[in-house]
């Protein structure tokens, strides 16, 4: 393969927009916990459990991992655009991260619905 | 007065090396850039670019104290001394603060700065509304210095392949001109990870730019065209 300077992939919009639209999302969860520890009567086990029962809460926080993990993904990899210039070891640091964030999206499910 | 120059002549030296110089100016020298010619009248192997001495050519563009500028209207009163001066961040160096522009000037014409319009040619020349022609207010007026690009890490990281602000506020400019045609390649020819997306909004670019440009702003501008074709 000729080492030849190539771009043109033809996309980077839509991880521009869904990184603005994630982090938004970040802000109105980091919003929604506020008021709900604040509203919360006591700050004890009972109440820290019936928070975290609520639907309101399991689905928001549920929204909030799955924006936090694409926010997260885009960020690391712009990280890795710019400093890991080799192609092969950036792939494998993609798959690394993709890998970590997949996992860590499966276990927030398993902690906000598991028992 | 006291300097300290970057200094480095690829025949002679192993590596680049600061160079102390404590000149006697004249009431004449009131720009930088008087000063360094004052220098060179006492060590004529200091090399630096220059031409119009008044902002306009954009030859000797160079950083100052840590701040990219243009040396001919950078004021003396205005700069600490010692004043440091090293050649533009993250260029490949000829001589001294002479740098090699090619990789600057390469993503440049990667944007293609002109006009481009296959109508039949009107006898005269192809006219604009003042509203229309208001839009390139702020964007023709850029003088290729690269101060700004070159204090962009972004195009430090990727001079290869990210256009740099300078490149990206033509880029703009043409994209905004009425008379051009080409809107739509021009997005497509930006829409790109590298070539756009690398800006990060830092704003380094707008606070180096010594024509008051701002090139953040038109970047944001095209990614609101990306986004609207899209939507």
């Amino acid at each position: 393969m000729v080492n030849r300077e190539v771009v043109g992939a033809h996309y980077g919009l839509r991880d521009w927009l869904l990184q603005r639209i994630t982090a938004v999302i970040m802000v109105f969860y980091t919003l929604i916990l506020l008021s709900a520890l604040y509203a919360m009567p006591t700050f004890d086990y009972m109440n820290w459990k019936a928070l975290w029962q609520s639907s309101v809460m399991r689905y928001s926080s549920f929204l909030f991992v799955l924006a936090l993990a694409f926010h997260a993904w885009i960020g690391v990899r712009n990280i890795f655009m710019d400093y890991i210039k080799v192609a092969s070891l950036r792939l494998v640091l993609y798959v690394v991260v993709i890998l970590a964030l997949c996992s860590y999206f499966a276990w927030a499910v398993q902690i906000l619905w598991g028992r | 007065m006291r300097f300290q120059i970057y200094r480095f002549n690829p025949d002679q030296d192993s590596a680049p090396h600061m160079q102390e110089y404590d000149i006697a100016l004249e009431p004449t020298d009131r720009m930088l850039l008087d000063a360094l010619m004052r220098i060179k009248t006492v060590d004529d192997t200091f090399s630096f670019r220059r031409s119009c001495r008044e902002g306009v050519c954009g030859s000797d563009a160079m950083n100052i104290n840590g701040k990219n500028g243009l040396a001919c209207i950078t004021p003396l009163a205005d700069v600490q001394e010692p004043v440091v001066i090293r050649p533009l961040p993250g260029m490949p160096v000829i001589r001294d603060l002479i740098v090699d522009m090619s990789q600057f000037f390469k993503q440049y014409h990667s944007v293609t700065p002109y006009v481009i319009n296959d109508t039949p040619r009107p006898d005269g020349e192809r006219l604009q509304s003042p509203e229309d022609r208001e839009e390139l207010n702020g964007l023709y007026e850029c003088i290729l210095c690269a101060c700004c690009s070159t204090a962009c890490p972004s195009f430090w990281w990727n001079p290869d392949k990210f256009v740099g602000p300078a490149g990206l506020l033509q880029a703009y400019r043409f994209i905004a001109d009425t008379r051009d045609h080409a809107t739509n390649d021009r997005l497509d020819n930006l829409e790109d990870p590298y070539r756009l997306f690398r800006c990060h909004s830092i704003m380094n670019c707008v606070d180096v730019c010594p024509k008051n440009l701002n090139p953040t702003k038109a970047i944001g501008k095209i990614k609101g065209l990306m986004l609207k074709r899209v939507l």
